[in-house]
């Protein structure tokens, strides 16, 4: 019962005026950007980190979050009407969102997406609720040892459950940790990596390397791909909304499993765009009308919808109680924290009540006003997507290079910006994930420290990480995790030869 | 990056670009074993010394890019990386925005910027230079609107802000 007493005291921060107007803002900023193309969610809110430098915590973060739900709301107009999914994440939802739009039913394509968007996000919300308070509970008693086997758990997640190569992922992870090592050693003071460079003195910020991996990354993509924009009219109005909304409670189960696959793969670290396809196949295969997917079939637009918003919603929970980012935004919004001058992990919640329970608060509320915006501005965000290329690429390199000064006020990061650009582009093509890059320099310093903090408790043992049930535990879900891709090619090969052995 | 040759159907192959990225990245593997043996691997009187953890991220590096490497060779021999004219449209891009992201330091942001959107608009799209002009000053007015006063975030500013006593 005290997290309902808490969330009221945060929707009385959110409710002032002044984070309802940036909660507003956010939102309009966020579906932007979602609709842009090579500008998501996470080079979104990266850039725009910088304007928030002279607001106060709780209201930077509510305008923050807000442009990151906008985005997941974004992402899903240009996959119905464009065929462009502006997120990967919406990738899925074009597959039947689109030939709905062909068909005519853009109106209910949307409106069904943007509805389990919202379900989706409320689902991930109220499970935040009551049960980050829990895990941040838990989680105060861990030491540097406990600590580090959750970073182990998370990167390890991510080299088994990723649908890259795992060698790629490893080794743009590592790369990663590397850069995160340059500059000054937090526990001894002593400099490395820097080769007389006095320019890397700080190391690299994972903020510069965000807006260039996924935003200049992006562009370059965009702009190799050749852009042909054969845009579908939206036609939403009142009747259509609805229409469909009476039709909605008839897929309660697919919603609900949606959820829970959302929550599932959005608090692992394996993030959203997994989530939304995991979902859509298994919303195929359970479906009576699994054959006319792929056709037009507003189920194939619920599944995949549902499923993101609940894991780009939930992957906050691990960030709010254990500092580990679910996804590359939640990394960024994590970031944010840091600069704003909070510690992130199970802390907060003893310390900055009305940060958390704001944010939390801000989240019930900025779902429901972003449905409300989506929903009745539709046509003015599609018509964003009909500048042309030529116009609107220099606008986002622009604000690109505005986000990378911003960071530091340093015209050397905006150089840096565009070297990680070029390097996204490539690593993109050659299929190397950049979201494990990220979340390594991101997490880089506090993996590291909690590493040598548990080896100096132990003198220099690894056994330290297998001391007790707790931190074993984790490190052995860790290695499962890890080998994930091995067990299950060995279960497969398994039930194929069972049954002719049977015969 | 990697010694990209023209062929009948144009284009570097996704072979020798991928071959060329995981030598890069055994390259940058070893650059940070280099730089951790600098400042100390081992163990001292504070607990593992600054090179201690990067050590063995490098050595990691070198071994996943070395199996990259031999996976390579199980890839498509034939498939391209990308066309030539695709190339072309990305560094009609590149190239704009490497010389504006290094003419920032000295013009500032609002003048690099006017001039960055002209060039692409002009260049690119084949715009009047009525509706050019109009583009890219507007937008460099509103960032400044934006930014600097509504939230007080100053931008780097060049000869011509001085000039303008912005």
């Amino acid at each position: 019962m005290e997290e309902i007493f808490n969330l009221f005291h945060g929707f009385a921060v959110v409710l002032q005026p002044y984070n309802l107007l940036v909660m507003l803002f956010g939102i309009v900023l966020g579906v932007m950007i979602g609709v842009l193309p090579g500008l998501g969610g996470a080079n979104g809110v990266a850039i725009l980190l910088p304007l928030t430098f002279s607001m106060s915590p709780t209201s930077a973060i509510i305008m923050l979050s807000c442009i990151y739900w906008g985005s997941l709301f974004g992402g899903a107009i240009t996959s119905v009407l464009f065929n462009i999914p502006g997120e990967p994440w919406s990738v899925a939802t074009t597959f039947d969102g689109h030939p709905m739009a062909q068909n005519g039913r853009a109106g209910e394509a949307l409106t069904a997406a943007f509805t389990s968007s919202f379900v989706g996000a409320l689902f991930a919300v109220i499970v935040i609720t009551f049960v980050a308070p829990l895990v941040a509970l838990f989680a105060l008693q861990f030491g540097p040892a406990e600590k580090f086997a959750i970073f182990f758990l998370a990167f390890c997640s991510f080299i088994g459950m990723g649908k890259e190569p795992p060698f790629k992922t490893i080794t743009s992870m590592m790369i990663g940790f590397a850069l995160a090592a340059v500059g000054l050693d937090s526990v001894t003071g002593q400099l490395r990596l820097t080769f007389g460079f006095t320019e890397l003195l700080n190391g690299f910020d994972f903020l510069i390397a965000v807006i260039g991996l996924f935003g200049i990354g992006e562009i370059l993509l965009t702009v190799e791909e050749g852009l042909s924009l054969k845009g579908r009219a939206a036609g939403i109005n009142l009747k259509v909304v609805l229409q469909t909304w009476t039709e909605l409670p008839r897929y309660w189960i697919t919603s609900l499993r949606s959820c829970l696959i959302g929550c599932w793969m959005g608090i692992s670290p394996a993030g959203a765009t997994p989530a939304s396809f995991m979902s859509y196949g298994i919303a195929k295969r359970a479906s009576r009308r699994g054959d006319n997917f792929g056709k037009g079939e507003i189920e194939g637009v619920i599944a995949p919808e549902t499923a993101a918003h609940a894991a780009g919603t939930s992957a906050l929970l691990p960030m709010l109680s254990l500092g580990v980012p679910g996804s590359p935004t939640a990394a960024v919004l994590l970031g944010g924290l840091l600069i704003w001058g909070l510690q992130p992990g199970p802390l907060l919640f003893v310390e900055q009540k009305e940060f958390v329970w704001g944010l939390i608060a801000s989240m019930y509320l900025g779902n429901l006003v972003g449905l409300a915006v989506v929903l009745t501005c539709v046509p003015l965000f599609a018509a964003i997507l009909r500048i042309p290329f030529s116009i609107i690429a220099p606008i986002i390199l622009v604000f690109c290079a505005i986000g990378a000064y911003g960071v530091h006020n340093s015209t050397f990061d905006v150089i840096v910006m565009l070297v990680f650009g070029v390097v996204g582009y490539v690593m993109k093509k050659c299929n190397y994930p950049l979201a494990p890059l990220v979340l390594a320099i991101v997490l880089g310093d506090r993996a590291e420290e909690a590493f040598r903090q548990s080896l100096l408790g132990s003198q220099g043992s690894i056994a330290v990480f297998w001391s007790n049930g707790l931190v074993g535990g984790i490190m052995a879900l860790g290695l499962i995790a890890l080998s994930w891709p091995l067990i299950q090619e060995g279960s497969a090969r398994l039930r194929t030869r069972l049954p002719r052995r049977l015969l | 990056m990697s010694n990209v040759s023209q062929r009948r159907d144009g284009g570097p192959r996704q072979r020798a670009m991928e071959i060329g990225v995981s030598l890069f990245t055994a390259l940058f593997g070893a650059v940070v074993l280099v730089g951790s043996l600098q400042v100390g691997i081992g163990w001292g009187a504070e607990g593992p010394r600054p090179g201690f953890f990067p050590f063995y991220i490098g050595l990691l590096i070198i071994a996943s890019s070395t199996v990259n490497l031999v996976q390579v060779g199980l890839a498509d021999r034939r498939s391209g990386f990308a066309e030539w004219s695709q190339l072309r449209q990305v560094l009609l891009v590149l190239v704009p925005t490497a010389i504006y992201v290094v003419s920032i330091r000295y013009v500032g942001m609002y003048l690099s910027s006017a001039a960055l959107i002209a060039v692409f608009m002009s260049w690119l799209g084949k715009y009047h230079w009525s509706l050019t002009a109009a583009i890219s000053i507007g937008t460099s007015i509103a960032i400044y609107l934006m930014f600097e006063k509504w939230f007080l975030v100053p931008l780097p500013k060049g000869p011509l802000e001085e000039l303008l006593q912005l």
